[in-house]
């Protein structure tokens, strides 16, 4: 029996290299129950990281009472991290749930029958369009939802509405991993694969916290560090992490670049390449363009250039770069440190250039994961319910336009893409303005989650723009809509999803949804038939009405396309693993690692984008995109650094950033409602170094005020591993379970200090840079409510170690055969 | 010459540019990446006025003196203060446009004659700049595209 709220990472099963991640199965039944006590189990996959790790359902008297790991998965072998065991059921039959449909009247929520919300809609939507055309309708959606819904919204989006002003909340979390593939190769779509992780020299984690955002990658990555061959771990985070402490204990080495520093440090790691001679010359001529111009870019950022910007050793940048130039095979995984820091796009850009140049690409062991924050977010960015064309299309590009519009049949004009897609802040900002004056808000919560909170609560609670939010809760965004509608979650729908490496998923229905909570796809439909949506020929527009209808019209839109699952159906997809795309005649069981020829999808009549300018995000144009001849080569583009929009001063002294925990995910509308897990980390925190907090007076659990030019936020004090200067704080926690508080409960969300920009390329918003200040209120009578197993680390003793999750069992069992995994299975059994 | 005076056109077009970009970013800071973004153009412009004082001074800068062969419409003239709303964010822009294509065409302009003179100096910069003004331009004309149907569509103002 397995406390994995302590063990958060599970027992460990060292392994040698090359060969395959030994299968174990993780399990968690609610309260005491045992398998006996299953009436079935009900295939699955995790949602509550972008791992999304295989799993099955336990259904007992038709409610959801645990999980499973299906060892059959090549994504996990059995495994399952803390927030899947402990947080995938409780969720769905809390009290709480959104069970009826609701209403404004009078300036107050009123419950409602589907038929009075959904004409509400209707009304407002039609009178809209025939006032002020398409552009008064905006689309914020989830990273959340499943294929089927991300496609059927998109649909709805761009050829019933035509309205280029839709997005996800992926804009916060996936968009520079998204746009980043873009830039260097021409189309999203992640290159390496987890099994890299048992055939790399070394991996380099950027930005990336996976101890705690990707538990179970995190316990695949131990399994080799801690058997007698071990990879090196180069770590880059301004906190000593766990995944910090690892790459002390293999050699590595860990590099706490000051807060907006990214970009001159891989500039300084870059140019180590080039003057060591670790540059693989003949591969680059033959496969990259671009690296002239990238050479004269980063040469200023000697090491002691980078010592004096990013306050780190030059040692240490030289002993980096090295490990990196001279290791036969590198992994580089890349999170939130880089995407939701200051000039994320570049940044994430320089980690592709720097296994570009030394052709550490498209082989077992040599592979880049740009991580995700959702196992469905790579959906959103496939489906087009964001910024994308669906299946990888260029907006820029009219034959690829003219492609959708045959597919759909309706005029091309229709299809927004006369002007780029509108992003997440942008939608915000018509929405302030009231030109966008209907706004649909599915499966996330702004309110909480988008920077400068105070100003996404006046802009959802105006006047000027009709709100809808479609949720599990009357979330904090929910109670500033003006309809309300219940959705089903996971487990009360049927539907597909693809976590970060590529590996798509079928989640089977397990259980009704609560009272006349409807599927996020009903709810889509629903709205398209009534508004009668025709293609040109007069015919209904989507004419699908089930999930695998939904998923079929899908696999269509990607024929052709870098994101093939022409290969793929439900059938197939209920087979013993989760199958990564591209799946098609020629990779019928799907493809482990993309570009292993070197060919990149940069042809200009072929590649998802043009490209742009890194420092200002201007676009290239068709012709220039053309005169260069990428013709499958890969692009090596480098920026130049420059300081951070908001810098330290004497009356805000520190940097402000943010970010996860291990127990909790998002805004803990899922995590919040599980025991074990809320109790792990109840409340918010601010992390503060022994360094700043000594001269402030301030000691661990004092309640302290953060403030930015922006908002504060009143919280306890964890003093901990954060660097000097900077202080780190968690973003999950909002109000909706808080009564009797401060209304809204702005004391403690993270967002009211964060600032209202983002990165000019990708459109992400920069949660991780701005100057704040910290102020004593008075002594804490305990710690602070941060967990002491992660980087949330207490260096005060004596502060009790976080454990008590319940019971749950990790079972050893043969390991089998996994399709597409280069290690094969020779010789490795149970270990 | 008349080279000199088109290093001066060149000269004052940048600072103009620069000062514009500011303008343009701080009256228009509810929306932060026209802000940011014309701040770091402002600075490129900044560095072509920095990087012509040597040339300036090897060859002369022409003023406003009795031999002045600058005629008067080749002044450039800044943009003082920005316009306000959806409409009025988008003809700044435009006449940032308006004003960098006059910037740039100055140094495709001195980029000959400085091919003519052989001065591998002027070569090299005014290459430099061009290239940076395409940068201000693109930027300009992907801002100008993303504003666009809104701005003249749906705009109040």
């Amino acid at each position: 029996m397995v406390d994995r709220i302590a063990d958060i990472w599970g027992p460990r099963a060292p392994h040698g290299r090359g060969t395959v991640w030994p299968a174990r199965v993780d399990q968690y039944l609610e309260d005491g129950l045992t398998d006996a006590d299953v009436d079935r189990w009900v295939q699955s996959a995790c949602l509550l990281c972008s791992n999304g790790c295989g799993c099955d359902i336990a259904v007992k008297d038709g409610r959801m009472v645990g999980v499973r790991g299906r060892a059959t998965d090549v994504v996990n072998h059995g495994r399952l991290g803390p927030k899947g065991l402990y947080g995938s059921t409780p969720w769905a039959r809390s009290p709480d749930r959104l069970t009826r449909p609701l209403i404004r009247e009078y300036g107050r929520l009123v419950e409602t029958d589907w038929d009075t919300a959904l004409g509400r809609i209707v009304e407002t939507s039609r009178r809209l369009l025939a006032d002020r055309g398409p552009l008064s309708h905006g689309f914020y959606t989830s990273g959340q939802l499943f294929i089927e819904e991300y496609y059927t919204l998109a649909v709805i989006g761009k050829a019933g509405i035509g309205t280029p002003h839709m997005d996800g909340n992926t804009r916060l979390c996936t968009a520079t991993a998204a746009t980043a593939f873009k830039e260097s190769f021409g189309a999203d779509g992640q290159p390496g694969s987890y099994t890299d992780i048992e055939h790399c020299d070394a991996i380099f984690l950027y930005g990336h916290n996976m101890a705690e955002t990707q538990t179970v990658l995190w316990a695949r990555i131990l399994d080799r560090t801690r058997a007698a061959d071990p990879p090196v771990i180069v770590c880059v985070d301004p906190r000593r992490t766990p995944v910090a402490i690892e790459a002390e204990r293999t050699g590595g080495v860990h590099l706490a670049a000051r807060v907006g520093t990214n970009l001159a440090l891989m500039n300084g790691l870059t140019r180590e390449l080039f003057v060591n001679g670790w540059v693989d010359d003949q591969w680059v001529a033959a496969h990259t363009l671009g690296v002239d111009d990238l050479r004269t870019v980063v040469d200023p950022y000697t090491p002691d250039e980078v010592a004096r910007i990013c306050g780190v050793e030059p040692d240490d940048v030289r002993r980096a770069a090295r490990i990196f130039g001279t290791s036969a095979t590198v992994l580089s995984t890349v999170l939130q440190g880089f995407y939701q820091s200051h000039q994320a796009t570049a940044s994430a850009v320089a980690v592709h250039n720097l296994h570009l140049l030394r052709g550490l690409i498209g082989r077992p062991g040599s592979g880049v994961l740009q991580m995700n924050g959702q196992p469905t977010a790579q959906n959103n960015r496939e489906c087009g319910a964001d910024g994308d064309l669906p299946g990888f299309r260029n907006w820029d590009n009219e034959a690829h336009v003219h492609e959708l519009a045959r597919l759909w049949n309706v005029d091309p004009l229709v299809i927004p893409h006369w002007a780029p897609p509108t992003h997440a802040m942008q939608i915000m900002s018509y929405a302030e303005e009231g030109s966008i004056g209907f706004l649909w808000i599915s499966a996330t919560n702004p309110a909480v989650s988008m920077p400068e909170s105070a100003r996404i609560r006046r802009i959802l609670s105006g006047d000027q723009c009709f709100v809808i939010v479609q949720d599990l809760f009357l979330t904090e965004t929910a109670q500033l809509a003006d309809v309300v509608l219940p959705a089903a979650g996971w487990g009360e729908k049927t539907g597909t999803f693809t976590n970060v490496n590529r590996t798509v998923h079928l989640s089977d229905k397990a259980v009704e949804a609560p009272s006349e909570a409807r599927s996020d796809l009903d709810i889509f439909l629903a709205y398209a038939q009534a508004m009668d949506f025709r293609d040109a020929d007069g015919r209904t527009l989507i004419r699908w009405r089930t999930a695998e209808e939904a998923f079929d019209a899908w696999r269509e839109a990607t024929r052709g396309r870098p994101v093939d699952y022409t290969g793929l159906s439900y059938t197939k997809l209920r087979g013993p693993t989760g199958i990564p795309w591209p799946v098609n005649e020629a990779a019928p069981q799907g493809t482990d690692r993309l570009y292993t020829d070197a060919v990149f999808p940069t042809a200009t009549d072929h590649c998802e984008t043009y490209g742009h300018d890194l420092l200002t995000g201007a676009a290239v144009t068709e012709q220039e995109h053309r005169a260069l001849r990428p013709d499958g080569r890969a692009f090596l583009k480098g920026a130049a650094w420059t300081p951070p929009h908001e810098q330290t001063s004497d009356d805000y002294p520190l940097l402000y950033t943010t970010g996860r925990t291990v127990y909790q995910f998002h805004t803990r509308t899922k995590t919040g409602r599980s025991r074990p897990l809320h109790d792990a980390a109840p409340d918010a925190w601010v992390e503060i170094s022994p360094i700043d907090a000594s001269p402030l007076g301030v000691t661990e659990g004092d309640l302290v005020r953060v403030e930015s030019p922006r908002g504060a936020i009143e919280v306890r004090a964890r003093i901990g591993n954060v660097m000097a200067g900077a202080v780190f704080a968690p973003f999950h926690y909002g109000a909706w379970d808080l009564t009797g508080v401060a209304p809204q409960g702005q004391h403690r969300q993270a967002n009211e200090l964060t600032m209202t920009v983002w990165d000019p390329v990708s459109k992400q918003p920069y949660f991780k840079t701005a100057a704040c200040r910290v102020v004593k209120l008075r002594d804490g009578d305990r710690p602070a409510p941060a967990p002491t197993t992660a980087a949330s680390a207490p260096v005060t003793r004596g502060v009790p170690a976080t454990a008590g999750g319940a019971p749950t069992t990790a079972t050893p069992v043969a390991t089998p055969h996994y399709p597409n995994d280069p290690a094969g299975t020779d010789d490795v059994g149970d270990r | 010459m008349h080279l000199t005076t088109y290093l001066a056109l060149a000269h004052r077009g940048e600072q103009t540019l620069a000062d514009s970009f500011r303008t343009v970013g701080q009256g228009h800071a509810q929306h932060p990446d026209v802000l940011f973004i014309c701040q770091t153009l402002a600075a490129m412009s900044d560095n072509h006025v920095h990087q012509l004082t040597p040339i300036v001074d090897r060859y002369g800068e022409q003023g406003h003196g009795d031999d002045i062969e600058e005629p008067e419409r080749l002044h450039t003239d800044g943009l003082a203060e920005v316009r306000s709303g959806p409409v009025g964010l988008l003809r700044d822009l435009q006449d940032l446009h308006v004003l960098g294509t006059l910037v740039q065409t100055t140094w495709t302009v001195i980029t000959q004659a400085a091919q003519g003179l052989r001065d591998r100096d002027l070569i090299a910069m005014a290459q430099q700049a061009n290239s940076d003004t395409s940068r201000q331009l693109s930027w300009l004309n992907t801002r100008m595209k993303a504003a666009a149907p809104q701005a003249l569509i749906l705009s109040q103002r």
